[in-house]
């Protein structure tokens, strides 16, 4: 690792390079503070202010202590919560997506992995179910928008027989499923991908020997693959779920921004779009931030916790 | 007992014919999910508006190309080659300062002993999992009063520090760059710059590549930032453009044929670039992964 201080013994060659590093970690951490850092802490710091555009006229900023989060977290007079049905449409999307996601993509790793069956033509397949995720979100939301629009290919399919038109984005379980789905499309094949890299990272002799006791293939993936995938299966679930609640594209781009029916679509990071682009209240946008941040935060947690011991075991390993 | 011998391997022979047509059904399954909407969009890019009117069909028709002359000459709302080349510029931008300045700091980290070394590689992985969103607020007001909104550099200058790839290029240069060789370079007189640039990083190329594609992709379909920060008309990247159409259609139909064209040329780029280098993402995908 550090082989300069190693060879440090020889007296004479004590010209220290270790100061370099400064130079080259210099550009990197300057950036970050000024392009991530500082504007972190002042959107945290614009949660404790009132501080919004009522038209063209600016109100505020005047400290008002944590009365955003208070307003934040008291329902409305309908009973509603908002960032309440904000966060748990986001979780909902997140787990009708999630849940194909990680079944199949534990399916195709499996597939693509199994020493006995050796597909052929894995590049392809692999190549294929990886594609939509390079795609832009907003092109699939837009694709998706056409094809269940009320002239699009689905309502003409429909319509043929003479039944009404069926507006999918008018129904939230519809909507929901929609944007759900898309997700899943676009991320089954990551999953995949990582899932793979987790199973060829299991000692194969085990699935010899399970092979010579007689084990069957469900025998062998539920009493050996999963029970050993799982810390990477918890790792993929979790930053699956980070990347969830970041959920913004798919669902703004194909209701429009509005999040409709009646805000059933509408997520966390939505929300903090309108009040930053939309409505201009900078207080409120923080303390949404905020919330956002303190839950990525404690999930993020829960990610190292799970991954951390798995270090150790590496370094044994190899 | 050979008999017996023979019955299990037949068995076996039976159960991995069915496990394969099995695997096989339901991967070409998965391929026609992967790629249906491409294909639909592919075929719906070539018909007209009154074609698309009219009903679907699974057979391209001839419009292809007045719906590309439509798409790429109107210049009503946005001009598409315009979008196109805003986001080329962006992300092009955006892939080189990302690979380049977060594999230099990697570097850094895996090559000098300096003090607080441990703190910033911890520090960097810490900060790894922030969503963007959440900083987005007061990243917007410093561009306000900056006066930089409706410019590139609030996009492209942020991409110089990108944590997730520090840690790809971190683990890359732990296992694969011998320290020996930035002691040698020494040796012969080379200044430690002029051995990270012309002696480590032609190493290090295999996993710049996947990163500067991976940088290129994301950046290209960005849409949060860019959309708090751009609102004139011909500085627009693609996926605002596609909102822009996308609430288009709610009020009037319009032609459909250009808003599916939209769309194919927004992707077309990247698909033709990821089919040429499908390898190395999907290899690259595991690379920085958990495995390491």
């Amino acid at each position: 690792m550090s082989s300069t201080t190693q060879t440090a013994p020889v007296k004479h060659k004590s010209i220290s390079y270790a100061g370099w590093g400064y130079f080259f970690i210099a550009p990197f951490i300057i950036v970050y503070i000024l392009c991530a850092l500082i504007p972190l802490l002042s959107t945290f710091y614009n949660s404790l202010f009132e501080y919004y555009m009522d038209g063209l006229k600016q109100i505020g900023p005047n400290f008002v202590g944590l009365q955003n989060f208070i307003t934040l977290f008291t329902p409305r007079a309908d009973g509603r919560l908002e960032i309440f049905n904000y966060t748990a449409n986001t979780m909902i999307m997140w787990i009708m997506g999630a849940i194909p996601q990680i079944v199949f993509a534990l399916l195709l790793a499996v597939i693509f992995t199994s020493e006995r069956m050796k597909i052929k033509g894995q590049g392809f397949f692999k190549t294929v179910i990886y594609m939509p995720n390079l795609i832009m979100a907003s092109a699939f939301a837009m694709l998706f928008f056409q094809i269940f629009s009320s002239v699009g290919p689905i309502n003409q399919i429909i319509t043929a027989n003479g039944a009404p038109a069926f507006l999918f984005f008018d129904n939230e379980w519809s909507a929901k499923s929609i944007i759900a789905f898309i997700n899943f499309l676009m991320w089954f094949g990551n999953t995949t991908i990582l899932l793979m890299a987790g199973i060829m990272g299991i000692d194969q002799s085990l699935f010899e020997a399970a092979a010579i006791d007689g084990a069957n293939s469900s025998q062998v993936f539920f009493k050996i693959t999963i029970p050993l995938l799982m810390p990477i299966i918890i790792y993929v679930v979790i930053t699956a779920l980070i990347g969830g609640l970041q959920m913004f594209d798919v669902p703004q781009i194909i209701t429009s921004g509005r999040g409709g029916p009646n805000n059933t679509t509408k997520t966390l990071v939505m929300a903090l779009n309108a009040y930053i682009g939309t409505s201009k209240n900078y207080g409120m946008a923080g303390a949404v931030s905020f919330v956002l941040f303190v839950i990525t935060g404690i999930l993020s947690f829960i990610v190292f916790r799970s991954t951390e011991p798995k270090k150790e075991k590496k370094g044994g390993k190899k | 007992m050979p008999s017996k011998m023979e019955y299990i391997d037949k068995g076996n022979k039976v159960s991995l014919l069915v496990s394969r047509v099995v695997s096989y059904i339901f991967l070409v399954f998965v391929t026609i999910l992967s790629l249906f909407s491409f294909y639909l969009l592919l075929i719906n890019s070539t018909r007209s508006n009154a074609q698309l009117q009219a009903g679907f069909t699974m057979l391209p028709r001839e419009h292809f190309f007045d719906n590309l002359a439509t798409a790429w000459n109107d210049q009503s709302i946005f001009f598409l080659p315009q979008g196109m080349l805003n986001s080329f510029i962006v992300a092009a931008f955006t892939c080189i300062l990302t690979s380049y300045f977060s594999a230099m700091t990697a570097y850094g980290v895996c090559v000098y002993d300096f003090k607080g070394r441990n703190f910033i590689h911890k520090a960097i992985i810490l900060v790894m999992m922030i969503p963007t969103q959440v900083s987005a607020l007061g990243f917007v007001q410093i561009v306000n009063q900056l006066g930089l909104t409706n410019t590139y550099w609030p996009l492209i200058i942020p991409a110089i520090a990108a944590p997730a790839t520090y840690f790809y290029m971190k683990q890359y240069i732990d296992s694969t760059l011998p320290l020996e060789i930035v002691e040698a370079a020494r040796v012969d007189g080379s200044n430690e710059f002029r051995t990270y640039n012309f002696i480590c990083l032609p190493i290090l190329k295999p996993a710049l590549a996947v990163q500067m594609i991976f940088a290129f992709v994301a950046s290209w379909n960005n849409f949060f930032t860019p959309a708090l920060i751009l609102d004139k008309k011909d500085v627009f990247t693609l996926p605002i453009m596609l909102s822009i159409v996308r609430s288009r259609i709610n009020s009037q139909a319009g032609d459909m044929g250009e808003v599916y064209m939209i769309i194919l040329l927004a992707i077309v780029p990247v698909v033709i670039v990821y089919l040429f280098l499908s390898k190395f993402i999907i290899g690259g995908v595991t690379l920085g992964s958990v495995k390491g």
